[in-house]
């Protein structure tokens, strides 16, 4: 996070020498005398309430966004949730976004079609049924018989001993025998069983994953310029990271409980920040990143994802009155007879509920008349 | 009067209860035969005044002045306190029902803090008596093991809880037995006042009506306790008096009817009087009521300067300033006083020091202003100048509300430059907004320093200006400013009067129009941009040297020699500047003449014919794919099924037919108004114009070909099954020409979805602001540029990481380059 590190910078003393942002370190001379000119004007004053202006700034231009996300029609594309949907997605810190995708870029020496096609199929969940011609119940047997086929298993590059085993290892309460090139034989391991519990295992098994990464359900590789890339539509970035040939740099996904828990709560700041902003300038609207970096920060201030709204930010501030204005008064007034919680009256919804002025912006400041 | 430092919150006792009650509520007569009040009923005099002319029989203050005085209810037998049933069920479980000793061992306290599932143990470690499961029953009931326990059983048990052990399971507001109550506040009758119709009949408040009640049933169980009423009795009337308390606390439970008045209607008690957007909390404790403010219907008018508000003199005359007297100001005002409060610049109060209010009228205006004192205040008409809030709802950024100096103008609306109308979003459909008249010098003051238009021409969302030209203004501009345009002097001279520059010396006899608009420009200005028509601006020292003035010059949001203006001379010069600009653009588009009709949208036939071209190729091609599908060659995209497959590859024709014909119309489009302003971007772009001229094109639902109607096909004009073009929304006309009745159809279909979709995002996006804003509202810069909410907690070392205030910055940016 920069801002951790301008703060150390300025450590010793005021914000007078607070430098220049990193951007413009390099100036020199005159300009150099410009800028900090400039800057010194553009400075936040002291009371902005920094927090309603990003709210607004957030929210005001969601009035025009697309409610519903349409694709340009005739391209091969994977479809994610776009505009005020997945605004409120992000704000709403969902465990799972609705769509979840990743991108995954790949290292100098795996960025060639072959192999991009090759990591590819080793993500993509593939289950049982994807490489099946047939399955059916020898009823002579009492056995399961498992047909591949063979293009399939080819478009996958996968062979009957590696399905095998990938089934008896996912499935332990199977035998599985492989019969020829194409056929494997699966027996329950009980000692008695019967047609319907051949028929419980035969769709089961059917479902079974034989390769790939759990949840990436689709994939398209793409040359993204000089480069390949693979994006998915399902995302597992902890299994991803862990493949070889991946760039473990620049890979990336919208889930952001995943990034925060492989990752780390400043990417997941991070993501959050991108993802917002990217969603809304894909829908034509410039807001500065400075007001989403405070909704990130918000919401990650605490060291876990927390939503905005009832359930995380506003619901768990630290005033009563503040929180009963909100959602759920009655349940948080009797909450707090109970906790015997004091209110200090400090933020802006008591000081509007008893008659006060806010303590923001020039309701910081007192002024003394002089008589 | 005292400041309010701090509220606490606490569980009430029933000592605290018999110390604020002035009276006990004992019968559940409410008013005698003669309409008095019954002394001990549930409107008793003791508890306040709700009429005027009777004085409170506790504090001998009159109506309005006493603020009422609580009385109580003592309950024949305890009842639960329906908001802590999950409260009571905790201490029932992890106590033991013997001795009242936590069961809990430290660890698992703190996971019962965290909300995780505890186990207790089989027995007690103190009193080794067997522990039993507790079950809680809706609506009410408890049971220990199988047995049933009253709150009678529940209060023994929790009364037998030591204090550190209730603290332990995070009660920290009072005793564990006030959660069942024994006594209930009866709140004064202010809180619940009758209203008398106009019949004389006396209509009670809702929560009267459930004081009654209780006290009525409260009652009878008492006198059946008395008198020794077998116990099956005895429970249902505690039951129901449970039921009554429950009620009356939140007539909302779930799995308990609510309480109804005679007419049906659920009843409104304690919680529904607090709850949501129509509760005391939001709609009268957070929402403000105000005086000295004025709404009516706003109109334009491009010769007020942005900063000022044309004010109605009617408004003007019942909005006022308060003044006070000085000995500068005394003769003005005695003036002014004298001018009464009929005539407009004139007075409607005059305040002593004493604070007598007296009226000004026609009889006493002259000894009024005889003995006007310096030290008095004068209420004051409002003035041109006064500085005065302008508001237009909804108010989604705080440009939503700017400062304005009065211009008291005749006429019965607001005026306004049509420069503001961007940041309040106002057209002149019929829009009212509302002014506010700041009563304070303090007021005053912040309003001119920091909300005057001027002063918020940079956006704080992406600090760009959101003042600027639109509509015509812009079409003007480009008109203006086009190479060709060429203007006689007097001409020239009518327009530079228009902005009121009569000082400039004309020594040509004719000028360019790039010539006219350099009159407006600040001298030494020097800018460089590409315009919306897509040439190369050029503004050297003042001069407008190359390319037209259009959208990306002086509009709101865009406007590139406004944000340079701006920069290099100062928001005055930059709205100074839009000023000037729009009045001299209207002045020479009133001078030119615009207009637009049909015939802009004549295309000629070779256009036509090429449009014609264009939809039988790609029909075919639509047609070529259905017959591929129904072959069966259509390989599906991965993760697609064969028929959104075939959607996709008809939905890309659509798609080229609609950029084909765009193509076409921008080729062969007439020159025109309608071409400027598309063009221009001062409104509508070729888009529009395709669909005039050209044809609609595919209409979409939901980004896809509309589906839906009968059982197969969409109209009954169409075959099962058909997937052409023609049946699923595919609109050959143009809006010239005029729709076919099915693609009329189709037309609606898609405006519906319009409608809807935009009634929807209203409240979706609404609540997102609310959410947004409760979540970051306490959020402020201090002094040392950090970030921290209310309670001092840092979020941001340095506000926005870099310290820079958007609204103050270059786009967002230190130096944009």
């Amino acid at each position: 996070m920069m801002a951790k590190k301008s703060a150390k910078q300025k450590n010793d003393d005021s914000v007078e020498s607070l430098t220049l942002p990193p951007k413009y370190q390099n100036l020199k001379g005159k300009k150099l005398k410009e800028a900090l000119e400039r800057y010194e004007k553009m400075k936040y004053e002291y009371g902005e309430a920094v927090g309603v202006v990003a709210a607004q700034s957030i929210s005001e231009p969601a009035t025009q966004i697309t409610l519903r996300a349409y694709h340009a029609a005739g391209r091969v594309q994977l479809v994610t949730t776009k505009g005020l949907p997945r605004l409120i997605e992000i704000f709403d810190a969902k465990k799972e976004p609705k769509t979840p995708s990743m991108s995954i870029y790949l290292e100098p020496d795996y960025n060639n079609a072959e192999k991009a096609h090759e990591l590819a199929s080793k993500i993509k969940e593939t289950s049982l049924k994807d490489v099946m011609e047939y399955d059916a119940i020898d009823l002579t047997e009492m056995v399961l018989e498992i047909k591949l086929d063979k293009n399939k298993l080819q478009n996958h590059l996968l062979d009957v001993t590696t399905v095998r085993n990938a089934l008896s290892k996912s499935m332990a309460t199977a035998e599985f025998e492989v019969k020829d090139d194409l056929t494997i034989i699966a027996k329950p391991k009980a000692k008695q069983y019967g047609l319907k519990d051949l028929q419980a295992m035969r769709t089961r098994l059917r479902e079974r994953h034989v390769k790939g990464i759990r949840g990436v359900k689709q994939i398209l590789v793409e040359k993204d310029g000089e480069e390949w890339k693979i994006t998915t539509l399902g995302s597992n970035l902890k299994k991803v990271l862990e493949l070889k040939g991946v760039d473990k740099r620049r890979t990336y996904t919208n889930n952001i409980f995943e990034v925060a828990e492989v990752l780390g709560i400043e990417a997941a700041r991070n993501l959050i920040i991108r993802e917002a902003l990217n969603t809304l300038r894909e829908q034509g609207v410039d807001t500065d990143v400075r007001h989403i970096m405070l909704v990130a920060d918000i919401m990650t201030q605490t060291g876990v994802i927390q939503p905005i709204g009832r359930y995380g930010v506003a619901g768990s501030k630290a005033s009563v009155l503040a929180r009963a204005n909100f959602e759920e008064t009655v349940k948080h007034l009797t909450k707090a007879a109970y906790l015997g919680e004091k209110d200090t009256l400090t933020s802006v919804v008591e000081n509007v509920i008893i008659g006060n002025a806010v303590p923001v912006g020039t309701g910081m400041i007192k002024i003394k008349y002089k008589d | 009067m005292g400041k309010v430092a701090a509220i606490d919150f606490s569980l009430m006792s029933p000592e605290i209860i018999d110390k604020m009650a002035v009276m006990e509520v004992t019968t559940s007569e409410v008013y005698d035969i003669d309409g008095y009040p019954v002394e001990g009923g549930i409107m008793d005099p003791r508890l306040g005044v709700i009429d005027p002319g009777m004085r409170c029989k506790t504090c001998g203050n009159v109506f309005g002045e006493c603020p009422g005085h609580f009385g109580k209810i003592t309950l024949a037998k305890p009842v639960l306190n329906i908001y802590y049933l999950k409260e009571i069920k905790d201490f029932l479980t992890y106590t033991c029902h013997e001795c009242g000793a936590l069961l809990l061992k430290n660890e698992d306290l703190i996971d019962y803090k965290k909300g995780k599932k505890v186990s207790v143990p089989k027995k007690c470690p103190k009193c080794n008596a067997k522990v039993k499961e507790v079950k809680f029953e809706k609506p009410f009931s408890f049971y220990y093991g199988e047995e049933l326990l009253n709150p009678e059983q529940i209060r023994e048990h929790l009364e037998r809880i030591n204090d550190e052990d209730a603290r332990a399971l995070g009660l920290e507001g009072g005793r564990p037995e006030w959660m069942v109550l024994t006594k209930i506040i009866v709140p004064p009758v202010t809180a619940r006042p009758s209203i008398t119709l106009e019949t004389g009949e006396r209509s009670e408040d809702d929560l009267t009506h459930k004081l009654v009640e209780i006290v009525r049933i409260n009652k009878r169980l008492k006198e059946n306790l008395d008198i020794g009423t077998p116990d099956y009795i005895i429970e249902d009337m505690w039951e129901l008096l449970q039921y009554h308390v429950a009620t009356y606390l939140n007539n909302e439970l779930s799995g308990v009817p609510p309480a109804r008045h005679r007419s049906g209607r659920a009843l409104k008690t304690l919680a529904q009087r607090l709850k949501s957007k129509e509760g005391r909390f939001r709609y009268n404790l957070s929402g403000k009521r105000v005086n000295f403010s004025a709404r009516t219907v706003v109109s334009p008018d491009p010769f007020i300067h942005p900063n000022e508000v044309g004010v109605p003199e009617k408004i003007a005359k019942e909005l006022t300033v308060p003044i006070k007297v000085t000995s500068y100001n005394k003769e003005f005002l005695k003036k002014l006083i004298l001018n009464g409060s009929d005539k407009h610049p004139g007075a409607n109060y005059v305040i002593t020091p004493q604070g007598i209010r007296k009226k000004i009228m026609e009889s006493n205006k002259e000894i009024i202003a005889e003995s006007l004192q310096e030290g008095d205040i004068v209420e004051r008409h409002l003035m041109d100048g006064d500085v005065v809030l302008f508001n237009r709802q909804p108010s989604l950024h705080r440009m939503s509300i700017m400062a304005h100096k009065v211009k008291v103008l005749p006429g019965k609306t607001f005026r306004l430059n049509l420069v503001v109308c961007p940041p309040y979003n106002a057209d002149f459909d019929g829009d009212e907004m509302n002014l506010h008249v700041p009563q304070t010098a303090e007021a005053r003051a912040e309003a001119e320093e920091l909300m005057l238009v001027e002063k918020n021409l940079r956006s704080p969302r992406f600090g760009g200006p959101i003042l600027g030209a639109q509509q015509d203004y812009v079409s003007g501009a480009y008109l203006l400013t086009k190479d060709d345009t060429v203007l006689t002097k007097a001409e020239v001279a009518q327009l530079l009067a228009s902005i009121g520059k009569e000082d400039v010396e004309l020594n040509k006899e004719s000028y360019k129009g790039k010539e006219v608009f350099s009159f407006v420009l600040p001298q030494g200005l020097n800018v460089r941009f590409k315009s919306s028509v897509g040439d190369e601006v050029v503004i050297e020292n003042g001069k407008l040297i190359k390319g037209v003035i259009d959208e990306k010059a002086i509009s709101a949001f865009k406007g590139k020699v406004v944000d340079a203006i701006d920069k290099q001379y100062g928001n005055k010069a930059a709205v100074d500047f839009l000023y000037d600009v729009t009045r001299l653009v209207i002045s020479y588009l009133n001078m030119r003449g615009f207009s637009v009709s049909v015939g802009d949208l004549d295309i000629p036939e070779e256009a036509e014919k090429k449009i014609q071209e264009v939809i039988d190729t790609y029909l075919d091609k639509v047609e070529q794919h259905i017959k591929d599908y129904k072959e069966g060659k259509i390989t599906p995209t991965p993760g697609k099924t064969v028929e959104e497959t075939l959607e996709d590859l008809i939905m890309a024709e659509m798609w080229n037919i609609t950029n084909e014909v765009q193509k076409i119309i921008k080729e062969y489009a007439k020159e025109s108004e309608a071409l400027v302003m598309a063009i221009t971007g001062a409104r509508g772009n070729i888009q529009n114009l395709a669909y005039m001229s050209g044809l609609v094109g595919q209409e979409t639902i939901r980004g896809k070909r509309p589906f839906r109607g009968y059982r197969g096909r969409t109209l009954s004009h169409f075959k099962r099954g058909d997937l052409g073009a023609y049946a699923h929304g595919f609109v050959r006309e143009s809006f010239k020409k005029g729709l076919s009745p099915i693609g009329f159809f189709f037309e609606a279909m898609k405006g519906r979805e319009g409608i809807m979709d935009s009634s929807l995002k209203t409240r979706v996006s609404g609540y997102l602001e609310r959410r947004l804003v409760n979540a970051l509202q306490d959020l402020r810069v201090e002094k040392d540029l950090s970030v921290r909410d209310d309670s001092g907690s840092i979020v941001q070392f340095v506000a926005g990481e870099d310290g820079i205030d958007p609204a103050k910055s270059d786009w967002g940016e230190l130096i944009k380059e």
